[in-house]
């Protein structure tokens, strides 16, 4: 092979004369990197992936933390809800009872005045129609008698009375 | 080979040069890869240290990937090496930033590849095998041995197992580092082919641009993937030394 | 003369060592379609394994580039 000087001979991977360059900045080159990436590098990346898992984990806390206080929440307004429903339920029950009551209250009063002032008319009709019925039937005895007497017939008090009043009665019961 | 107009020259990107003239390659010569290994950490840097220097919560978009690439390798070491195997991270994390920023590098056009060539995938490879090798011995020591000796094979052919485990185990460094080179290498060297293809070819030379634009692709796909599997296979090698039972 | 016939059979070698690449591929098709074909079967399972799929490919590849590394050899360092 006709290689200048400047040109590869052969394999320059088998040129012996340059491996301990080689290895020599390969040594060098590998604990620069071994240095860098054990001091610096990798404690931080190692610190931020921490962090970011440490994040993740206290965020998915607070996010359930936040979940079961609004499950919490939910109960709390349910049972509230359930709670003045019932109360509501009562007050009405209560109020309608009240004014059952008094209704039934007004009620019986004002049927009790009734029955009184019904009771105090009969009471003053009966009366009205009892003296009415004495001055019926004294009228109509005396108009009898009166009767009679024009007719001369002479009929003593006590027959005329009965007639009247077994007249009257007839009266009555039509 | 400059016979017939086509001049190729496929292995003239991986010579390694001085940077500031000269000819002589010392040990301590700045050369061309002592500039692309600095990038290679510059590269690395700025990605892990920079890319997520907000700290954010919420990350950014370099922050991002700085923070998948620090999970997938994490995860990676977890699953394949083991719990145990964490306090091995960082170095683990070095060797996958280094050789990826160092095959992502290499295809930028006239870069130089570092991980193509054999001394640097070598060193890196023997000081997995050695370090898992004596991880090994010091953890677990001679019982380290029993993962050459397959127990749940029948006793004649245990030796024969031991054998051909022991020799698997001393092939590993030599396939761990020639496949890293060997691809790394591959696709530079097909792709500086067909670039050359294009010089000869006169008219269809677009054909050889569109074969090198497809490879290039193909390149960045094979650089992280390469990435990926000296580091899964420095997981792996790591696991047997830290538990050798089968 | 006798250069020329060392670099003839280097290049004939070369060529003969890019078989071995063909023999990878098919090992890298055989574990890429074994895998496929399982991750078909139980997809749930799919993504645990994909390691396993890097780390086969990675073994059948490496004989390919071996082969690959003995053709270059032959070619620039022989």
């Amino acid at each position: 092979m006709e290689d200048s000087a400047e040109n590869a001979v052969g394999m320059p991977q088998l040129d012996f004369s340059t491996f301990p360059n080689q290895i020599f900045w390969l040594l060098v080159a590998m604990v620069a990197l071994y240095m860098i990436l054990s001091r610096v590098a990798l404690p931080q990346i190692a610190a931020v992936l921490a962090d970011r898992r440490g994040t993740i984990t206290a965020d998915i806390a607070a996010a359930e933390e936040a979940k079961q206080k609004a499950v919490e929440a939910e109960d709390a307004y349910h049972k509230a809800l359930a709670e003045a429903r019932a109360e509501a339920g009562r007050i009405v029950d209560q109020a309608r009872a009240e004014m059952q009551a008094e209704l039934d209250k007004q009620m019986a009063k004002a049927e009790a005045e009734i029955a009184a002032q019904s009771a105090e008319s009969e009471a003053r009709i009966r009366e009205i129609r009892a003296s009415t019925m004495d001055m019926v039937s004294e009228i109509a005895r005396d108009t009898a008698s009166e009767v009679l007497g024009v007719f001369a017939v002479k009929a003593d008090a006590k027959t005329v009375s009965a007639a009247v009043d077994a007249q009257l009665k007839r009266e009555d019961a039509a | 080979m400059a016979e017939n107009g086509i001049d190729i020259r496929p292995m003239d990107q991986f010579v390694v040069k001085p940077l500031f003239g000269g000819d002589v390659v010392n040990w301590y010569t700045p050369t061309n890869v002592t500039l692309w290994m600095a990038l290679a950490v510059l590269a690395a840097t700025a990605l892990m240290v920079y890319g997520s220097r907000g700290r954010a919560v919420i990350p950014s978009r370099a922050q991002s990937v700085a923070e998948m690439t620090y999970s997938f390798i994490y995860k990676m070491v977890q699953d394949v090496a083991g719990r145990d195997a964490v306090r091995f991270f960082p170095y683990i994390m070095t060797v996958f930033l280094f050789v990826m920023m160092a095959n992502l590098l290499g295809l930028i056009p006239f870069a130089f590849t570092t991980t193509s060539h054999i001394a640097v995938t070598a060193v890196l490879a023997l000081t997995v095998f050695i370090s898992v090798t004596a991880l090994g011995f010091i953890l677990h020591g001679t019982k380290f041995l029993k993962l050459f000796w397959v127990d749940s094979a029948p006793l004649p052919l245990r030796p024969v197992l031991a054998l051909i485990e022991l020799i698997s185990y001393f092939v590993r460094p030599v396939s761990h580092s020639i496949r890293l080179a060997g691809a790394m290498m591959a696709g530079h060297a097909v792709a500086k082919v067909f670039a050359g293809f294009a010089a000869a070819l006169g008219a269809a030379f677009f054909l050889p641009i569109l074969a090198v634009t497809a490879l290039y692709a193909l390149e960045l796909l094979v650089a992280v993937i390469q990435a990926y599997v000296f580091t899964i296979l420095t997981c792996v090698y790591l696991k047997d030394a830290l538990h050798p039972a089968h | 003369m006798e250069g020329d016939l060392v670099q003839m059979g280097a290049y004939i070698g070369a060529g003969l060592a890019c078989l071995g690449m063909g023999g990878a591929g098919i090992g890298v098709g055989h574990v890429a379609g074994n895998y496929l074909a399982g991750a078909l079967r139980n997809p749930s399972a799919a993504p645990g394994q994909t390691a396993f799929l890097f780390i086969g490919i990675a073994f059948a590849e490496a004989l390919g580039i071996f082969s690959f590394l003995v053709a270059l050899l032959l070619m620039f360092a022989v």
